[in-house]
């Protein structure tokens, strides 16, 4: 059987180094698959978030190789083996150990976000009725596993650390997908400006490239948002009217 | 001196998941103070996983569903040993619960005429999963998520529960620890509701995480609650197999919903040459039958391969054993053959089961809109748990509560695919709202330090064995045992040896060490865990053991066939004085008329 080498790193809040380990390759696997085996054989202690290994809770986001991947979706044919695959923590983040690193920020800043909103039920059932076509693209947005790999990849956050003035590409995602409900009446768009930074969003579409799920994030998510940001703010019309105590659109 | 850090709260829920977090949503609008244990982040339980839908009677596309028709189903897929009052509640409550989570923002695919759409599943008369995709799972703990972030719950992500504790017969809080710092915690609490789910990793072959290692059912047994129906662990019919890695990955049922069709090397529907008894009005007779009524047809009868589970994934196994199975010992699942019938098949394969799509294109390199998958059974679901009071979801334990996957009786034998997360639901709430009610009228007990002292020693001991075994290896060696010893077909030799092994494994795991430090230390968590799976693995080997008869998910070789005596009771396992499994036969109680009138109007 064949065998690869993983340079992982091993380490405490950002102090440590790479280690190689040598893994057997067998058919099909993952990367998680050969940190496993790794795990298990050479290094008990190794610390990796984990939970499906099927893609879908977004757990084991690392670099590999220096793209922001799921290592449960990676798979070793779509490497070269012949060189030392090198799988670190997400940098955008606060080391703790290994391959974790602490990521309670993004929890925290979901918590800032104001929360669904529906109108009242108007059916005759006391529910609602919507066209599946009406809900379409927020059933895009609600695809997001929360990974943060958006998050790791975007430079706002991950070169300028700017955490503290924006919310990131997953809390834009989240933001459209609450804004565009067909139900929800909250209105999140002053926010988005003033306290949430979408306009530091320079619009690269890192974040859409290493979307696992495929959302599209700047095209369908942001771009929206700075475009009903745009028209509430900055739109000339509209500020003339609201010059005259119009209510806004 | 033991070393802790201490919390107090009115409720504890021990899990994350749709059952924990609903009963912390329901404890939390009752007014009292509530935690959540979550082991590892919060939205990444396995309820994430769920792909199908939540089953709940709502008539959305076929008006003739009712209540009393899901209960009638849930009865007969179990084989009529479920709880018949928690089936009850659960047909009766499931459609309000999920019209709760669309308040809560969840967003359903949608009917032509903008309701909830529904769809075909194993084992349901008709239309019933409400779902999105084939990700209803993460619709829902995404939802219960977001809506209780706002609620002022206090969640401990990354914690992990070794002990509950007991002040004399009724619960006082737990004990455990952080994964990030390894340090100890202690939980004070009135009530603690249990919602840890399953026990997949005794098994090999799984699509269970990690993080399902029976704790809940360890807890609970250790705290001297009873638990019931533990031979039933439902292995659902098709996982992947291939390639090696991603064995036991779940397929979701939704496929064989969409009209997705088994078949053997020689390309046969061999589902049509094995109908049950009790399923055969409900069965269609013919391959052109079955197409319809996945295609909506209302006087069509549903086909073979959306029977229940257990019976689904004997028929694989039987086709594989007599050498009729495909190249890497499964069958063949085939969505792809319905462009014979429908225009743009691919496109709407695409657009039902996107993730298995996904899935099977990434990680097997298959177009499932194209070639047929290779499936297998897999490690799935525990139907058996904590015995609990229907209506109140509490254990015999004063103050100790269970719901969800770790909670049984409502699924009896066999679950039906699509009841769990209306379980999660139904039962989440009625859970979080007891207990709820339970600590305002109970002062929080005394918690013996000295106790805390002897558990953080025993915690910490596989540091610094010398010479010890491998924490991962002990497991892996307890889950392939179980996956030949106590799998899908069981045979009472087999299961005698399966208890030495576990005795054998037991004296191992007392030996375990690990290397490093207390910080986010696997191995050590790896370690720690055993103890909960080795408990597990020994009571369902001991109850089914003590079935002597083949019933729902649950099939002997020794035994093949139903035995009427053994309808009429629940195997219960309890932790006697001496620290032994004691097990007894616990008689059904007597069905309610109406109940039972409605079973004889759906046979």
């Amino acid at each position: 059987m064949a065998t690869a080498t993983f340079r992982i790193f091993r380490g405490e809040k950002g102090q440590g180094r790479f280690q190689d380990y040598p893994a057997a390759v067998a058919e099909g696997m993952v990367v998680l698959d050969a940190v496993h085996q790794i795990q298990a054989e050479q290094a008990g202690d190794m610390a990796v978030r984990w939970n499906c290994k099927a893609g879908k809770c977004g757990s084991c986001s690392a670099e590999i190789n220096g793209m922001p991947k799921l290592m449960c979706m990676t798979r070793l044919n779509t490497l070269p083996l012949d060189k030392p695959i090198t799988v670190e923590p997400m940098h955008a983040f606060p080391h703790l150990k290994d391959l974790v690193t602490d990521v309670s920020w993004n929890y925290t800043v979901k918590q800032r976000i104001p929360k669904f909103q529906p109108r009242k039920p108007d059916a005759p059932d006391g529910s609602w009725r919507m066209a599946q076509e009406d809900v379409d693209r927020v059933q895009e947005f609600r695809k997001c596993i929360e990974c943060f790999l958006c998050q790791d990849v975007c430079h706002v956050l991950r070169d300028h650390q700017m955490h503290d003035q924006f919310i990131g590409p997953r809390f834009l995602v989240y933001a459209a997908a609450l804004e565009m409900h067909p139900l929800d009446t909250a209105d999140r768009i002053p926010q988005l400006r003033q306290d949430f930074g979408i306009g530091l969003c320079n619009i690269t579409k890192c974040c859409t490239k290493v979307c696992p799920e495929n959302i599209t994030i700047t095209d369908n998510a942001i771009i929206p948002l700075k475009e009903r940001v745009v028209d509430r703010f900055f739109d000339p019309l509209t500020r003339f009217f609201r010059m005259f105590g119009q209510k806004e659109a | 001196m033991p070393d802790y850090i201490t919390h107090d709260h009115d409720v504890l829920i021990i899990g994350a998941g749709g059952a924990g977090l609903r009963a912390a949503i329901a404890a939390s609008a009752a007014g009292v103070k509530v935690a959540v244990i979550s082991k590892s982040l919060l939205g990444k339980a396995h309820t994430v996983m769920a792909e199908g839908g939540i089953a709940a009677a709502m008539g959305n596309v076929d008006d003739r569903d009712s209540w009393r028709v899901h209960f009638a189903d849930t009865m007969r897929g179990g084989q009529y040993l479920n709880n018949w009052r928690m089936a009850e509640l659960h047909a009766k409550e499931a459609p309000d619960c999920v019209h709760e989570l669309e308040a809560w923002g969840a967003v359903f695919d949608r009917t032509k005429d903008g309701r909830i759409l529904q769809r075909n599943f194993g084992g349901h008369r008709y239309p019933r999963l409400a779902h999105v995709g084939d990700r209803t799972g993460l619709e829902m703990i995404r939802t219960l998520q977001d809506h209780g972030i706002h609620l002022g719950l206090d969640v401990f992500m990354e914690h992990t529960i070794v002990t509950l504790l007991k002040d004399g017969n009724r619960i006082a809080g737990a004990f455990g620890y952080d994964r990030e710092r390894g340090r100890f915690h202690l939980f004070r609490a009135k009530a603690v509701v249990l919602a840890t789910g399953g026990i997949g990793r005794a098994y090999s072959i799984t699509s269970n995480s990690w993080e399902y290692t029976g704790d809940g059912h360890s807890l609970a047994y250790h705290a001297g609650a009873s638990l019931m129906d533990m031979e039933f662990v439902q292995f659902h019919p098709t996982g992947m197999i291939w390639p090696p890695s991603v064995r036991g990955i779940l397929v979701t049922e939704g496929v064989r919903g969409e009209g997705g069709v088994l078949r053997n090397k020689n390309g046969e529907r061999f589902m049509f040459k094995d109908i049950p008894p009790a399923y055969v009005n409900q069965t269609a007779d013919s391959e052109e039958e079955g197409w319809r009524y996945t295609q909506g047809d209302k006087n069509a009868r549903r086909p073979p391969e959306l029977l229940t589970r257990d019976h689904v994934a004997r028929g694989i196994r039987r086709e594989v054993q007599e050498g009729r199975g495909s190249p890497h010992g499964g069958v063949f699942l085939d969505i792809a053959w319905i462009k014979e019938r429908i225009p743009n098949a691919a496109e709407h394969i695409k657009k039902k089961l996107p993730s298995m799509y996904h899935q099977f294109k990434q990680l097997a390199d298959i177009d499932i809109t194209q070639v047929p998958m290779e499936v297998g059974p897999t490690t799935h679901y525990m139907m058996g748990g904590v015995q609990v009071d229907a209506d109140s979801q509490m254990s015999d334990v004063p103050g100790l509560f269970a719901a969800g996957e770790c909670a049984a009786g409502l699924h009896g034998a066999n679950r039906l695919g699509g009841n769990s997360l209306s379980d999660l639901l139904v039962f989440g709430k009625r859970a979080g709202e007891y207990a709820a009610e339970y600590a305002k009228k109970n002062p929080q007990g005394a918690v013996n330090t000295a106790e805390l002292a002897s558990m953080e020693k025993w915690s910490l001991q596989p540091f610094g064995r010398e010479g010890a075994d491998n924490p991962y290896a002990v497991q892996h060696a307890l889950q392939g045992m179980m996956q030949d010893l106590v799998g899908i077909v069981r045979l009472e030799s087999e299961m005698l040896q399966a208890l030495e092994s576990i005795q054998q494994l037991a004296a191992k795991a007392e030996r375990v060490g690990v290397g490093g430090h207390r910080e986010y230390n696997s191995g050590w968590h790896t370690a720690l865990d055993l103890h909960n799976l080795l408990t597990v693995s020994e009571i369902v080997t001991r109850a089914a053991i003590e079935r002597k008869e083949s019933r729902g998910a649950h099939f002997r070789d020794d035994f093949p066939n139903k035995s009427d005596e053994f309808a009429t009771f629940n195997i219960v396992v309890k932790k006697s004085p001496g620290g032994e499994p004691q097990i007894t036969r616990e008689t059904i109680g007597p069905m309610r008329d109406d109940l039972k009138q409605i079973i004889q109007e759906m046979k």
